[in-house]
């Protein structure tokens, strides 16, 4: 659009008044986009480089090894991806079906004047900090899941491998809920934009055909499901690279356990626990790759979100 | 009724639940922290340096740490950020704009943590001690892309008719841009920019390895720097109810300006987007 217009007035007619200005201006713009690029690449090599000795020393093991001991030199990173995706997936299954439902309620159900001001409250859940989360979790959430929730989940369903455990409020299943609630104003705000990028004549000829508002929305929703499914990973994202409030909550244990009582340890958490202390290359090396792994993870997974949600959203104006 | 209606009605209800459920969590958290905070704020908590257990002390220098971290970060963050949005939404059409725009939109949701182990990697372990520098520049790499963004957005409104006017009285390209384009998309660009700090303000994992922390008020940029949220961290983690006290005062603190930019940036921009 604005683009065209002034890229064809430089390439085609030679301006008479000040092309140097021009000049000069274009190439700091690009210089200044080029860093960005310069930023990504430079963050890709030097944490390869500098997790050099770890991948050296243990390969491919490193990924699939159980045993994180400092002390012995000893580096797998099993336990911190275990713990990454269980309480990730935890998050995802609690958030996905609760911000779809409240992105249809603010597109297609509640009239304008409480859809506005809602929508900028479910904002706000978003601009809450990371460790403004992990305090209350420690002080509130925990407490209320150890005396209300997880007793009688293990009441009556103590028989699963899931439910088996002590019950001290700090684990898998506290750190799944605290980022569920973390990611709930993320998938919302884009599933928000994403179904008001379904065209309203689907809706008019839903409707005039005599559908109810629900069986008007389900078309709604069947147009949009890539894009959904786009918002879902990029909650699924911001899920794997939450850092506080999961290192507050969830125990930071480097364990596999069935039980979602138990604690665990993420990726993220053991970078912020351990980085500072680290002794040794080695044990500096082995978290860095942490590093690169979590950051390779997410830029994969970011990158996939925003193909499937641009799939939805090219036709129309981008909202963001 | 039949039972489409009832399904309807289910339905309807269901995800209206799932809003005011929404917004119910965001009351409940705000009110606890404003009843857990308002008991041990005071003057005294916000102007003194962190003293030992029951001795009082309070977040003096992790505010005035905070407010010199990101203020250095905006130095950096926003200029370039603002650069790079008008590239893309001015010459960035093309294949290398686009590249540009992938890059900006994925590095949004990189973990912040990870910018915190890459400038350590390249300045700390160089230099060999924290800094209000590092700390500073790990915070800039977080904005960057997020005012890019929002700043292409913002250009990307105003209207062909105003470049063409300008083009059309002779203006060269730059002009245009800086005297025309940027000044009419001036407040979005700058709501964005503020976004961006009220994000920033509330990052406490890439600060853990960069600015560390520090017990004392603090002007030297190669020295630690104490912020309002690693001083939460550290109190919160901490097994003594009155560090948990000033946790929840400091969070009032911080969530007060965050909110407050928030809804500052709403209040502007309620008519417009």
């Amino acid at each position: 659009m604005a683009s065209d217009l002034t890229e064809n007035t430089t390439s085609t007619a030679p301006r008479v008044n000040n092309p140097i200005g021009d000049r000069l201006f274009r190439g700091a713009l690009i210089a200044a986009a080029s860093l960005i690029l310069i930023i990504l690449i430079s963050m890709v090599a030097v944490m390869f480089y500098s997790s050099r000795l770890s991948i050296r020393e243990f390969g491919f093991s490193f990924i699939i090894g159980q045993v994180w001991d400092p002390i012995k030199g000893e580096f797998g990173a099993l336990p911190f991806i275990f713990g990454t995706l269980v309480s990730s997936l935890i998050a995802i299954v609690i958030a996905a079906p609760i911000s779809v439902g409240v992105a249809i309620f603010l597109v297609e159900q509640a009239p304008k004047s409480i859809a506005r001001p809602m929508a900028f409250l479910v904002e706000l859940l978003a601009a809450i900090p990371s460790v403004v989360y992990g305090l209350w979790a420690i002080f509130v959430l925990a407490p209320f899941l150890r005396v209300y929730v997880q007793p009688p989940l293990q009441d009556v369903l103590g028989f699963l491998p899931f439910f088996k455990g002590s019950t001290t409020g700090i684990g898998m299943m506290t750190g799944g809920i605290i980022l569920a609630i973390m990611i709930t104003p993320i998938i919302t705000a884009v599933v928000r934009d994403v179904l008001e990028a379904v065209p309203v004549t689907q809706r008019e000829a839903s409707l005039a055909l005599g559908a109810t508002k629900w069986e008007t929305t389900r078309i709604v929703l069947a147009n949009a499901s890539s894009g959904i499914a786009g918002a879902i990973v990029l909650g699924l994202g911001r899920a794997v690279g939450e850092t506080m409030a999961v290192t507050m909550i969830i125990g930071n244990r480097p364990e596999i356990s069935a039980s979602l009582f138990a604690p665990g340890y993420t990726i993220a958490s053991v970078i912020a626990n351990e980085f500072t202390e680290a002794t040794g290359d080695l044990y500096l090396s082995a978290l860095i790759e942490m590093g690169l792994i979590l950051f390779l993870v997410t830029f994969i997974v970011n990158g996939l979100a925003k193909l499937l949600i641009f799939s939805v959203t090219r036709n129309t104006v981008q909202r963001s | 009724m039949d039972q489409r209606r009832i399904t309807n009605l289910i339905m309807t209800t269901l995800t209206a639940a799932c809003a005011f459920g929404v917004v119910a969590l965001l009351i409940l958290i705000l009110s606890y922290i404003s009843y857990q905070g308002i008991s041990s704020l005071s003057l005294s908590f916000l102007v003194e340096t962190p003293k030992p257990v029951g001795e009082g002390g309070g977040i003096g220098n992790a505010i005035v740490g905070s407010l010199i971290l990101l203020g250095l970060a905006s130095a950096v963050g926003i200029p370039l950020g603002i650069a790079i949005g008008t590239y893309l939404s001015e010459m960035g059409s093309g294949w290398y704009g686009t590249i540009v725009r992938f890059v900006a939109d994925t590095m949004i949701g990189i973990p912040s943590i990870i910018f915190g182990v890459f400038v350590y990697v390249i300045v700390v372990l160089q230099q060999g001690y924290f800094s209000t520098l590092a700390g500073s520049l790990s915070l800039a790499l977080i904005m960057i892309p997020i005012v890019t963004r929002t700043t292409e957005e913002m250009i990307r409104l105003v209207p062909k008719s105003m470049r063409e006017g300008a083009l059309a009285l002779g203006a060269p390209e730059w002009r245009v841009t800086m005297n025309i384009v940027i000044p009419a998309a001036m407040t979005g660009i700058a709501t964005g920019a503020m976004l961006s700090v009220a994000r920033v303000l509330g990052e406490t994992a890439p600060l853990l390895f960069t600015a560390f922390g520090s017990r004392f008020y603090n002007i030297y940029l190669d020295e630690p720097m104490a912020s309002m949220t690693v001083q939460i961290y550290n109190y919160a983690i901490s097994p003594f109810e009155d560090w948990h006290d000033k946790a929840w005062a400091a969070t009032l603190v911080l969530i007060t300006l965050i909110l407050t930019i928030n809804i500052f940036v709403r209040y502007i921009t309620r008519k417009k987007y």
